[in-house]
């Protein structure tokens, strides 16, 4: 069932606070995953498997270098829920 | 017209064992040692960076006439010594590597002859899964009645095959050998192997081009290195391997507290963490993190490993431990053992 972004937004917040620790407040949609958040390769992989779970979608490693902001990936994720 | 069979011959079986096990195990780190610091500059990087994304410190590399050979030999003489074994009981030896330099002829004749033998000797291309692959068929050609002591080597000198300007892989690999003994039990001391390939992403990790490319046009080209897509193999390694780790223990019956160590191929710390988390295992169970002053070594990675963990008193002789190798291919192979 498809979610609304808000609350994919909330979702995606917990799973980065639990790989990297940062605040939930900090993970904004315009906020990029490697230059704001300081989230390197491996941990977006960490979260992409993570998100793929809470989520109920599939992340191709190809789409992975496409999502550069916390917003990239929730629209993502909302068009996957389809 | 027919033919018909004589019929008058009957063929004779080996005879084999009831079990196999691991009789020793032994390990050569060649004697430069490479910090970090000397790999930061080609790759405008820094110590802490590389120690972040791959818990990697230092590495060993070999000397610039140090081959393959010449380290496994090293390795399995330390194995023989440990194993308690005479030369002459060795039947069988089994290289594993992806970079003996030559196409032809492979690794293990030439290692079988500077120890004096004339047996059965083969080279496996399996990668970091290698001597996984390895331990798995020298228990079945021991159980089988094909051999009774085999003699493997897990070999790499990588650092003839890094490209030094990769900020992907360049800090990754190191260079050493890990051997074993595997001979006959009267019951099970090497669990069946849970292996399997998945070559439809062969090109995550690679030799950048073939041979025949690098041929026709050497010209401008340069070497074909390694190279890997870290963050695909990151994925398949941690959230593909758990489930493979769990089927070698399902297969060999034995719970995951009944372990008294974890040794995975040390691919990268990052990927031994976060398949941590997947397994699930108790905490106590000491976990192989050689990687840190060895890096990633390859098929040599996890004998290296065995053997640092049971001479620094980590982990009992006779104790129970899961391995599990993965690698380019994509291959994978993993066994419960009874430590040597």
């Amino acid at each position: 069932m498809a979610q609304s972004e808000q609350e994919i937004l909330e979702g995606l917040a917990n799973i980065v606070n639990e790989e990297t620790g940062l605040d939930v407040g900090d993970v904004q949609l315009d906020k990029s995953f490697t230059d704001d958040l300081d989230i390197d390769s491996l941990s977006m992989m960490t979260i992409v498997v993570n998100a793929e779970e809470a989520f109920g979608v599939r992340i191709p490693d190809d789409e992975v270098k496409n999502l550069t902001t916390v917003g990239d990936a929730v629209r993502f994720i909302q068009s996957a829920q389809g | 017209m027919t033919v018909a069979p004589k019929g008058t011959g009957t063929i004779q079986s080996a005879t084999g064992s009831v079990g196999s096990k691991i009789r020793g195990v032994g390990g050569y780190r060649p004697e430069r040692v490479v910090p970090n610091s000397e790999l930061v500059e080609a790759i405008d990087s820094s110590d802490e960076w590389i120690q972040e994304r791959s818990g990697i410190i230092s590495r060993r590399y070999a000397a610039p006439d140090e081959s393959v050979v010449d380290m496994a030999e090293k390795a399995a003489r330390d194995a023989i010594a440990n194993a308690g074994v005479d030369l002459a009981e060795i039947d069988t030896v089994l290289v594993a590597t992806v970079t003996h330099p030559l196409q032809t002829p492979a690794a293990a004749p030439i290692l079988a002859d500077r120890l004096g033998l004339r047996c059965a000797a083969f080279d496996i291309s399996a990668a970091c899964a290698g001597y996984c692959y390895a331990i798995g068929i020298a228990s079945d050609l021991v159980r089988g009645g094909t051999a009774t002591n085999v003699l493997i080597v897990g070999v790499e000198k990588l650092s003839d095959w890094t490209d030094f300007t990769d900020r992907g892989s360049a800090f990754i690999f190191g260079d050493g050998a890990g051997a074993a003994i595997v001979g006959r039990s009267d019951r099970a001391g090497i669990g069946p192997t849970i292996w399997g390939s998945e070559g439809n992403e062969w090109q995550a990790i690679m030799q950048r081009e073939s041979w025949m490319e690098f041929k026709d046009n050497p010209g401008d080209r340069e070497f074909p290195a390694l190279t890997m897509q870290g963050q695909k193999v990151f994925r398949w390694a941690v959230w593909g391997m758990a489930p493979v780790a769990h089927r070698a223990l399902e297969a060999a019956g034995v719970r995951p507290e009944d372990l008294d160590a974890f040794i995975p191929h040390q691919a990268n710390m990052r990927i031994i963490d976060a398949m941590l988390k997947q397994l699930k295992l108790p905490a106590d169970i000491p976990v192989a993190r050689d990687i840190s002053e060895t890096a990633n070594t390859s098929a040599a990675s996890i004998p290296l490993a065995t053997e640092r963990m049971l001479r620094e008193g980590i982990v009992p002789s006779g104790g129970l431990a899961l391995q599990i190798g993965f690698g380019a291919g994509l291959v994978y192979a993993a066994q419960v053992i009874e430590l040597p």
